[in-house]
């Protein structure tokens, strides 16, 4: 196994009385990309935004258990909430840059996290972070346009660049590419590939195929308990074994589609 | 729901192997049976099946290919899948064996009679006994049953022995026979090539069940030791 990035211990996340995942085991491997399955409504999005508090903006919304990055529980009382989702950063499903230039969406994230540099220096960062998300050579003589005049693929990668900016160590990726078409799909997952250099992604998908292409480890989620309504990990594994000879019956039944 | 077609599509795959199958096994033992009877009519109709099994197999693999293109098979499908274009090309290298027993036949045509060895026969038989129940084990998803029929092989490579020692006693006596000696040898190693082919499909069948990759081959030099 590779070095842990994130250490999830005996997580359950309630919203209000219902509790929604329980009992959440994990060891998210450090450089690798995790992919989160499992059917709608088992909480594959609960157990990622637990991952850097993201839940506590949620009404209601109560967090058990522990999440331990960089030696420290993100969930006790002296961390600061704020740090934590910087440092463990999200892409959410829909791309959502703000109604400014592509230059300030980068830039913005940079200044409020207190970012004092020069012009050339915040110029040097936005190209960075652009770069890195793969945008760069498609953005460099706009870089004064609105971000919302990009395509859909553009703006997700917009996204990524503007979490990327703030040189996180973990990435956070809810459905990154369930609104956009098959070849800006693939430019995600490659610039994925490409992001795990240099930081830890987490990915929640229900597209089983994009699981199998992009991630490295899979963890595999499905409703268990009384009535089953609470969501858990059932299995955990390389990639590799969940989709060619995973250990429990339920995850075949899901991965072959035989599920439901 | 996507599950509907594959589940057809692989049961259609499925029997177009068996019938794959049931050719090569019947080619294996006409080729024996005619070589035996120096029958050359059936060994020319064995040689003709060989083109229909080549095709068989092809036809097999477009439509296993074409299933993973378009179904995106995972886990136990996928694997079950892996292991039909496996087998297949197993079987058509059994037919292939089957073949060559019927050219050696042909090419044997105009000399006078060799004495071929009656071991052949029951050779033949298990051979093609072996590779009908491990066809068998695959479709019926029978992990057991592909354990056990690997260990049947030492049965064929005993027969084999026995040829090798009995056409080397001809050789000793009759240095002239060498020649045709040497094809009936080949002809019998072909038969024993076959038995170790139908522990492939056995361990494909393993695969394809379990997920586990075992090597189930007992080695004519493990025999020999």
């Amino acid at each position: 196994m590779d070095q842990t990035a994130l250490e999830i211990r005996n997580l359950r996340v309630y919203y209000g009385d219902f509790l929604a995942i329980k009992d959440v085991n994990l060891s998210i491997p450090k450089n690798q990309i995790t992919a989160i399955i499992g059917p709608s409504g088992v909480g594959k999005s609960t157990l990622l935004r637990a991952l850097n508090r993201m839940n506590e903006l949620v009404p209601g919304c109560r967090t058990e258990g522990e999440v331990i990055f960089d030696g420290v529980n993100i969930y006790d009382p002296r961390v600061d909430p704020v740090e934590v989702r910087r440092r463990i950063g999200m892409v959410f499903q829909k791309p959502n840059p703000f109604p400014k230039s592509i230059y300030e969406n980068v830039a913005w994230g940079l200044r409020i996290n207190g970012f004092r540099g020069t012009r050339a220096q915040m110029d040097e960062a936005v190209e960075r972070a652009l770069r890195a998300a793969a945008l760069w050579d498609e953005v460099k003589d706009k870089l004064h346009q609105s971000g919302l005049s990009l395509s859909g693929g553009q703006q997700q990668r917009l996204c990524i660049a503007r979490v990327v900016a703030l040189q996180p160590e973990v990435i956070l990726l809810d459905e990154p590419a369930s609104a956009l078409d098959p070849i800006a799909t693939l430019k995600i997952e490659e610039l994925m590939r490409e992001l795990k250099r240099d930081y830890t992604l987490v990915i929640v998908t229900h597209n089983m195929q994009q699981a199998a292409r992009v991630s490295d480890y899979t963890a595999m989620m499905m409703l268990t308990g009384e009535e089953e309504r609470s969501g858990t990990v059932i299995e955990f594994g390389p990639t590799k074994t969940i989709f060619t000879n995973p250990r429990d019956k339920r995850t075949e039944d899901y991965v072959t589609g035989r599920f439901g | 729901m996507a599950r509907k077609i594959l589940d057809q599509q692989l049961q259609e795959v499925k029997e177009k192997l068996l019938i794959l199958g049931a050719m090569v096994e019947q080619a294996l033992l006409e080729s024996a049976e005619s070589l035996r009877k120096r029958d050359m009519k059936t060994a020319r109709r064995v040689i003709a099946t060989d083109r229909e099994v080549n095709d068989r197999r092809f036809a097999i693999e477009a439509l296993t290919i074409g299933l993973i293109a378009t179904q995106q098979p995972v886990a136990g499908d996928l694997r079950r899948l892996a292991a039909i274009l496996e087998i297949a090309g197993e079987l058509e290298r059994i037919g292939d064996y089957a073949k060559g027993i019927a050219v050696i036949n042909l090419r044997m045509e105009d000399r006078p009679n060799p004495p071929v060895p009656g071991d052949l026969i029951p050779m033949a038989q298990k051979a093609a006994d072996m590779l009908h129940r491990a066809l068998l084990a695959f479709v019926n998803e029978d992990a057991e049953a592909a354990r056990a029929i690997p260990r049947e092989d030492d049965e064929v490579d005993a027969l084999y022995l026995r040829i090798y020692r009995d056409l080397m006693n001809v050789v000793v006596c009759d240095p002239s026979a060498v020649e045709r000696i040497n094809w009936l040898l080949w002809a019998a190693h072909n038969l024993e090539r076959a038995a170790d082919r139908v522990t492939n499909i056995c361990e494909r069948t393993i695969y394809a069940v379990t997920g586990e990759m075992a090597e189930m081959d007992v080695t004519w030099d493990e025999l020999e030791g």
